[in-house]
């Protein structure tokens, strides 16, 4: 079998990312099933912190891509 | 990314008869290729994801839609190089769809080749492989030098277009209000409204601060610029097709519009806060002052990864899905890999939308931190 071992670090990079969204989704839901009346408020902080945790791990994926 | 739909309603459609197709073209496949060269067989022979995917996230020099009877039909794009000897025009078409540097164009004194979509002065002779260029055995690279190229490539012309697109909704919803003013907007106006609201309230207003509305239009152009072109990336036929926003000189220069924004608009709370951090041991502050200062650089540069990256991997998968069906060549993985594909390809439509906000959303947090103004 051939190929880069970047694919790996590509995946651990997707690991570390998938804990991340997951803890801040859950604890969103959370927040939400706590305080209906703020779920909007929730939401968007949300999106904020899962986008930046998403650019620490597309920054992993695009040097595995590079590395590639 | 235009192989998308096409290849999935082709796989799907001939489905039933995919048995008996499979076969006949194994068996006409033999003769009719030992007439070409090798390396086209090699070519045919082995199917190369890898280099399907890298080829159509891509840009190049003209908009090819399918192929007819092996003869590729596409618009030929202009091709403006500065060289050597100046500025130099000529119509992709000369190329006559060739990548692999076979095909010597002559304008003026020059001849060029075209190397995956890379213009090279091209070599007096060709070499072993009838590449009229010097190419490197190991890495495979091209040693002739390139001119600057500043091509209307496939992207260029796409994103033009979808100027254009923006230009004509948006004169089209503001027509409307010229003409009935104190009337609840219908039609165009009807959908544009509530976007244009909701960006400026929910991202412009509540992030920026008090002098908000010198900003929205600036965000409302990132927002559409970037939504419209991330649906155009996703639609696998011809006015879409290219990958604008998954391109990394078209996100850098979007990074850049935001970089220069937020710092020309930073006040004197920002600055210091940056440079000089008040409130802190005098030891401290130039160590905080240079991460800082690096973090000015962060933000833009990850708005740049994060839009390129979420948008290149999408069309990755969506590749790579419908190459499965050669990667693993029975017609029996079809099913799956349209559904697969059926899939991602809706959820890219949420991610299309999403990437816009999210670019736009930040956009708005620098500027209303480089913007704050002080509580004591």
């Amino acid at each position: 079998m051939t190929g880069s071992i970047a694919a790996l670090g590509a995946g651990l990079a997707v690991i570390g990312v998938g804990i991340g969204i997951g803890l801040i989704g859950g604890r969103a839901m959370e927040a939400i099933a706590r305080q209906p009346e703020a779920t909007g408020k929730i939401q968007t902080n949300m999106i904020i912190a899962a986008a930046l945790i998403e650019g620490a791990g597309l920054f992993g994926i695009v040097v595995a891509l590079l590395g590639n | 990314m235009r192989f998308r739909l096409f290849f999935t309603l082709f796989i799907a459609s001939t489905l039933p008869f995919a048995a008996v197709f499979a076969s006949s073209e194994e068996a006409n496949a033999t003769p009719t290729e030992s007439t070409d060269s090798h390396s086209e067989t090699d070519a045919v022979e082995t199917f190369n994801p890898n280099e399907l995917i890298m080829h159509h996230i891509g840009d190049s020099h003209g908009w090819h839609f399918f192929d007819w009877n092996n003869h590729p039909v596409g618009i030929p794009l202009p091709v403006i190089l500065w060289t050597k000897e100046g500025l130099v025009v000529f119509s992709s078409a000369k190329f006559h769809h060739d990548i692999e540097g076979r095909q010597v164009v002559t304008a003026g004194n020059q001849r060029f080749v075209n190397i995956h979509e890379n213009i090279h002065y091209a070599s007096d002779q060709p070499n072993e492989h009838g590449v009229y260029a010097e190419v490197n055995e190991e890495t495979h690279e091209v040693q002739n030098d390139k001119p600057l190229d500043v091509s209307i490539t496939k992207n260029v012309a796409s994103l033009l277009f979808s100027a254009l697109v923006i230009v004509v909704l948006f004169l089209g919803a503001a027509k409307h209000y010229g003409k009935n003013a104190n009337v609840a907007p219908r039609g165009l106006a009807g959908f544009i409204e509530p976007i244009v609201v909701f960006v400026r309230d929910d991202i412009a207003k509540n992030n920026i601060g008090p002098h908000y509305q010198r900003f929205v239009p600036l965000l409302l152009t990132i927002f559409f610029f970037i939504w419209v072109n991330n649906l155009f990336g996703l639609v696998p036929f011809f006015p879409g097709g290219a990958n604008v926003t998954g391109n990394i000189a078209v996100t850098m220069v979007l990074a850049l519009v935001a970089f220069v924004v937020t710092n020309a608009n930073g006040n004197k709370h920002y600055w210091s806060h940056i440079l000089w951090m008040p409130g802190l041991p005098v030891f401290v502050k130039p160590l905080l002052a240079l991460v800082e200062i690096i973090g000015i650089f962060t933000k833009p540069f990850s708005l740049m990864i994060r839009l390129f990256a979420n948008i290149t991997a999408g069309h990755i998968i969506v590749l790579s899905l419908v190459s499965l069906v050669f990667i693993f060549e029975t017609v029996w993985v079809s099913p799956v890999s349209v559904l697969l594909t059926l899939f991602i390809s809706i959820l890219e439509l949420l991610v299309a939308a999403l990437q816009a906000y999210i670019f736009t959303l930040l956009t708005a947090l620098y500027l209303g931190a480089a913007m704050h103004e002080e509580h004591h």
